[in-house]
């Protein structure tokens, strides 16, 4: 990207106010992720006081204590790695098999792209929350299962928009034109198409990190978490018997869950509205 | 296009589809922890020998891999989705007992995201810029990354601890033996918080969704026409803007049905409603593979079920596309 189209992407997105407040919120997430296990470099696991400390009440206990003693503030944090990580590892995992899946079909065509995108649509008729559940039970639950279980559900949306975008460039004169020079279908995908069908693809996939971190939180809360790491699902779910009595258990790794998919769709927005300024007015 | 004939190349396609995925189930049922005969007999070490060597014979568990897979389809046609020992019970007896409560929950759900989304999106499209539409769309965006589980569980402490409003868990109070009219309302009690929490979510999806295409219909000729013509506005917003917008909101819902029945699935855990959802849950506790993998099939039998009555919905909708 060049200084000047540099300058114009900040100026549209931080023409959008909620896409800077967003990007503002998901630096601060990202900030106690990497920073934060340096403040409590303790086990999020391990029993530090009394169990149901309410929130605000002891010094170092911002957001009180779980049902076992833990620090509800040391899992929070300690959360907040696990679920960006797995939000970023799945949409990784999920672009790899849905930018192949679309670029193949799309620009090959024919059969191929005929028996592709029947498969596509098989998986995008299956429920996908149904399937991640059954493919993490059925792995055991570990920080790849629940990866890889996320990317195969959430990889058919990429793959077809992969594919339109395409069949339209494939058309195209600069890429009739590579054809003609003889070079070999993969350089074409690679050094013709793909560059020029990334800006879409770059805004669904921030938006798929949301959707991942979700459904990472769903899974844990279900007891489909690794159950090695702490994870705001997870802190959740171990709230939930004891709702009643102490409400903030499973309040705050709500919240947090809450302000990081949000703050992840608001700078998808900006990013939409800066890279496909053509598109802007109808998603917003 | 005749609807009849459209109606058949999608139900075939549906059953194409259902068989690719009793296809997929087969090889997670292989691909489960442990021998698949004990897998089929539910929790691993829970079941008798003699049981063990009945579902070896059954399912052909001794032969090769295709003479395998025909086994299962052929048990999976005849509706036989295999015993749950931990239940005592065929699984798709206990799926058939707990689906009706899992319909009224997304039926339920549905119709509230659907009104409550379009209204809100109608809206807030007519006062594009104003107050209002800041408002909706804020709301729409918080909902739309609200985690479900979560919301249930502050709607349960609201309105069933602090208000004590409505009833927390379940689908019906079990002291009393309610009938008539007085056990409709004791549902429906049970059914408010489930259905507002689950439809919240899909409401957000819908009303962003509705504001756009009723934005984007809006500037089209064929609008300006109907203004030219004299029409009141609005007419103008429901027969002509609305009708269109609507198109692509319906095709969401299709694609939708699935997140539909995860939060289903969500949502019943939290609520105890005894629908699939819970018993997947409750499946998955006791690692019952095949109880698991059974409303898994269901549920996407489900699914496209409901795809099939979204693209029927279309075509009635769609202002091109007439009877033949």
């Amino acid at each position: 990207m060049t200084a000047s189209s540099l300058a114009e992407f900040t100026r549209r997105f931080s023409r959008h106010g909620g896409a800077v407040l967003g990007a503002a919120i998901l630096f601060a997430i990202t900030m106690l992720a990497v920073f934060g296990p340096l403040l409590y470099p303790e086990s999020p696991w391990r029993m530090v006081q009394k169990p149901f400390l309410p929130p605000m009440m002891t010094d170092g206990f911002l957001f009180g204590t779980d049902t076992l003693g833990r620090n509800i503030a040391a899992g929070l944090v300690h959360g907040a790695r696990v679920s960006l990580l797995i939000g970023l590892a799945s949409t990784a995992a999920a672009l790899v098999v849905g930018v192949t899946t679309g670029a193949v079909a799309g620009f090959f065509g024919g059969r191929v792209d005929d028996v592709l995108m029947r498969f596509t649509e098989l998986f995008q008729t299956i429920p996908n929350f149904a399937l991640a559940i059954v493919l993490v039970a059925i792995l055991q639950p570990s920080t790849d299962s629940i990866v890889l279980a996320i990317a195969i559900v959430s990889w058919p949306p990429i793959a077809r928009l992969v594919r339109s975008e395409f069949l339209s460039l494939r058309s195209r004169e600069f890429v009739q034109a590579s054809i003609v020079q003889g070079q070999s279908s993969f350089q074409i995908i690679f050094t013709q198409i793909l560059p020029n069908a990334l800006p879409p693809v770059i805004v669904m996939a921030s938006l798929m990190v949301a959707t991942a971190v979700l459904l990472e939180s769903s899974l844990s809360f279900m007891g489909l978490g690794d159950p090695n790491t702490m994870s705001w699902g997870y802190m959740i779910g171990a709230g939930r018997t004891v709702i009643r009595q102490a409400w903030w258990i499973s309040f705050f790794p709500g919240i947090a869950i809450l302000l990081t998919v949000l703050s992840i769709n608001l700078v998808g927005e900006g990013l939409n509205d800066a890279l496909n300024p053509r598109l802007s007015r109808r998603t917003r | 296009m005749h609807r009849l004939h459209f109606l058949g190349i999608r139900l075939i396609k549906a059953v194409l589809v259902l068989f690719a995925i009793v296809v997929l189930n087969f090889f997670l049922i292989r691909a489960a922890p442990g021998d698949p005969a004990m897998v089929l007999a539910g929790e691993a070490g829970a079941a008798d020998e003699i049981f063990i060597a009945q579902l070896r014979e059954r399912f052909g568990l001794d032969r090769p891999v295709h003479e395998q897979l025909f086994f299962y389809v052929r048990q999976v046609a005849s509706l036989d989705l295999g015993f749950s020992y931990r239940q005592q019970a065929p699984v798709l007896t206990l799926i058939l007992e707990r689906l009706p409560a899992t319909l009224l929950l997304t039926l339920a759900a549905f119709l509230i995201s659907m009104a409550l989304g379009v209204l809100l999106g109608v809206l807030s499209a007519r006062r594009v810029g104003t107050w209002a539409d800041s408002l909706i769309t804020l709301v729409a965006l918080i909902f739309y990354a609200t985690p479900l589980f979560w919301l249930a569980l502050m709607a349960i402490i609201l309105f069933s601890v602090q208000l004590e409003w409505l009833p927390a868990f379940g689908m019906r109070s079990i002291s009393q033996d309610l009938t008539g009219l007085a056990y409709v309302a004791d549902v429906a009690s049970h059914l408010v918080l489930p259905a507002l929490t689950l439809g919240l979510f899909f409401m957000a999806v819908y009303a962003r969704l509705t504001r756009a295409s009723m934005l984007e219909v809006a500037g089209m000729d064929f609008v300006k026409t109907a203004r030219a013509k004299g029409l009141s506005p609005g007419r103008v917003t429901r027969d002509h803007v609305l009708r269109n917008a609507l198109l692509p909101v319906v095709t969401l819902a299709g694609i939708q049905a699935g997140h539909l029945v995860g939060g289903a699935v969500l949502t019943e855990t939290v609520f105890a409603w005894p629908g699939i959802g819970r018993l997947m849950f409750e499946a998955l506790l006791q690692r019952d593979y095949n109880l698991l993998l059974g409303v898994f099939v269901v549920a996407s039998a489900m699914v496209l079920l409901f795809n099939i009555i979204t693209d029927l919905a279309y075509t009635f909708i769609d202002p091109r596309i007439e009877a033949g």
